[in-house]
């Protein structure tokens, strides 16, 4: 697996684990009501896969399924597997905590913590024990920096994160997710809430991005899905319609709910 | 049909009557203000607060062992009404809808309406007979029992607007859910939690019914838990109820002291969920 790791990316971490997503025949219930249907899909990793679909097609259910962020609301129910790097994240054997340290999300609005921006940035390293200032101040700069964030912060970075702009504030919730190491980086429709310039500096981000992790992106707006991911998966009514390279999702789709959803017939 | 000077003018004199409304609503705490300076004033000095009460017939004397008293007893209250009442509330807003959680919350608000007379026979028949003497711990009990219900409320209520967001933040981030609740979810709340913890105190710290068969007041300087002890409200009760002018003089200073420093409680409050929004952030 390292081999294959080195050969698709030239990170500077190559010990790291892929970051394979693989979800087989995977089902998923809100008490009755079944959000997820026999979902299977192979997420590439080291590459941008976004999941599109009209709302309440199952794309968020999905996407925190990966880091099991729904477990906390009652009456939830699965099917099926959902691996990461071959590992059932569902198995009882399954660290949580861990799971979600390598597996970072990003909201759609964002919430950085009401800290110092430092603070935010640490706040994961921290509870994996790491107390000491310098490893701090070395993780915080350079996660900073990855968000694309360092070079407008660092003169700053004592100040509370709820005073910069909200395209700034989603870079720190970024940074706060990288400071993790994660392999793989949730973002639930992260710049659905920004303005045109800052979506552009988050889209250049993933882009910069994917050298390093698997990148799952929910999206409402089909010309990100287009130009900032690799792959695209079209979700309708809970199930996986079509998963495919993105040039041939909105190029040629092969099944005709995607092209309808795409030349905006429905959604 | 109304005409446009009808309708301004119903327009005007309703705004007019709802600022009159806001002002009869102040109205008697400035009364109470007012009548209690005018009568009790005369009798407050540096010696009410440091002399102990005076015999019949003299003038003179303070309530030092009542103003001590009631320090006391809300120190047992809060001693025994903020643990449970945070913990209660934290575990309400954890795991709202559980059943066992929206029992304790429909027994809270039961409990928050129940006159406090009879959590005063309560902690009597509790803290009280089986003991065999009035003391002050089961004064602090009764009024710590009726804390619990507050501030169980309160903490729910301030921990609820905490947004999911947050919550989901830290635990995207590999939190624990305990630490999660405790270090972002309870932090955040922290100052709403102070100040429903500050309003549970002046609501009790005036209470009379529930010490009545429990501090039961005290005439001597006692600060033992295990003795009847002399409590501000008790001691107006008491004097208030007697024959003599002095006494009654002595009442109304007391009552405001008494009002004093429930005023102040609340301002601490006040000042404490401002500080919420103007705090500088670590």
């Amino acid at each position: 697996m390292t081999s294959v790791a080195a050969a698709q990316a030239p990170a500077p971490d190559i010990t790291r684990q892929l970051g394979a997503i693989e979800a087989r025949d995977f089902s998923f219930w809100y008490e009755k009501k079944q959000a997820l249907k026999n979902i299977s899909i192979a997420v590439p990793p080291r590459a941008v896969t976004a999941l599109i679909g009209p709302s309440g097609c199952g794309k968020s259910t999905f996407l925190r399924s990966i880091n099991r962020l729904n477990d906390l609301i009652p009456g939830i129910r699965h099917e099926g597997r959902m691996s990461l790097d071959g590992q059932n994240i569902f198995e009882k054997s399954m660290d949580v905590v861990a799971l979600r340290q390598r597996v970072g999300m990003v909201f759609q609005r964002w919430n950085p913590f009401p800290k110092s921006i430092y603070e935010n940035v640490a706040y994961g390293p921290r509870i994996n024990g790491i107390d000491s200032q310098v490893s701090l101040d070395e993780i915080v700069e350079r996660s900073l920096r990855r968000a694309a964030l360092w070079e407008e912060v660092k003169d700053r970075l004592r100040t509370s994160a709820l005073g910069l702009s909200g395209g700034q504030q989603q870079r720190v919730c970024i940074a706060r997710a990288l400071a993790n190491q994660p392999e793989v980086l949730l973002l639930d429709e992260p710049a659905s809430a920004l303005d045109p310039s800052s979506t552009q500096k988050i889209e250049e981000l993933v882009y910069e991005l994917k050298q390093e992790l698997t990148i799952i992106i929910v999206t409402h707006n089909l010309q990100q899905a287009a130009r900032a991911s690799d792959h695209t998966a079209f979700f309708f009514l809970g199930e996986l319609v079509e998963f495919g390279p993105t040039d041939q999702i909105f190029t040629r789709p092969r099944e005709e709910r995607t092209e309808a959803y795409i030349t905006g017939r429905f959604g | 049909m109304k005409t446009r000077l009808a309708r301004h003018w119903i327009s005007g004199s309703m705004i007019g009557l709802t600022y009159l409304a806001a002002v009869l609503a102040t109205l008697p705490l400035l009364l109470i203000l007012a009548h209690l300076i005018r009568k009790g004033a005369a009798s407050l000095s540096l010696s009410f607060f440091t002399h102990m009460p005076g015999p019949v017939g003299e003038t003179g004397g303070g309530m030092a062992n009542a103003i001590v008293g009631t320090l006391i007893l809300i120190s047992i209250a809060c001693a025994i009404g903020l643990p449970i009442g945070i913990g209660a509330g934290i575990y309400l807003s954890e795991k709202r809808s559980m059943p066992l959680a929206q029992s304790v919350r429909f027994l809270s608000d039961v409990l928050n309406g129940l006159p406090s007379i009879v959590m005063g026979i309560f902690a009597w028949t509790l803290l009280v007979r089986p003991v065999g003497h009035f003391s002050a711990l089961a004064g602090g009990g009764a009024l710590g029992a009726m804390m619990i219900p507050l501030v169980t409320r309160t903490t729910e209520e301030m921990l609820r607007v905490v947004p999911t967001s947050l919550r989901e933040a830290a635990l995207a981030l590999g939190y624990p859910r305990w630490r999660t609740s405790l270090s972002v979810v309870v932090r955040t709340a922290l100052a709403g939690i102070a100040t429903g913890a500050l309003v549970a105190v002046a609501r009790i710290a005036g209470e009379t019914a529930p010490l009545l068969f429990t501090a039961l007041g005290n005439q001597f300087w006692s600060t033992s838990l295990r003795e009847p002890i002399a409590a501000l409200p008790l001691q107006i009760f008491a004097y208030a109820i007697s024959a003599y002018d002095e006494w009654h003089a002595q009442a109304w200073a007391g009552a405001l002291v008494l009002i004093s420093i429930v005023l102040v409680i609340s301002l601490a409050a006040r000042v404490v969920t401002r500080s919420k929004f103007g705090a500088p952030v670590d």
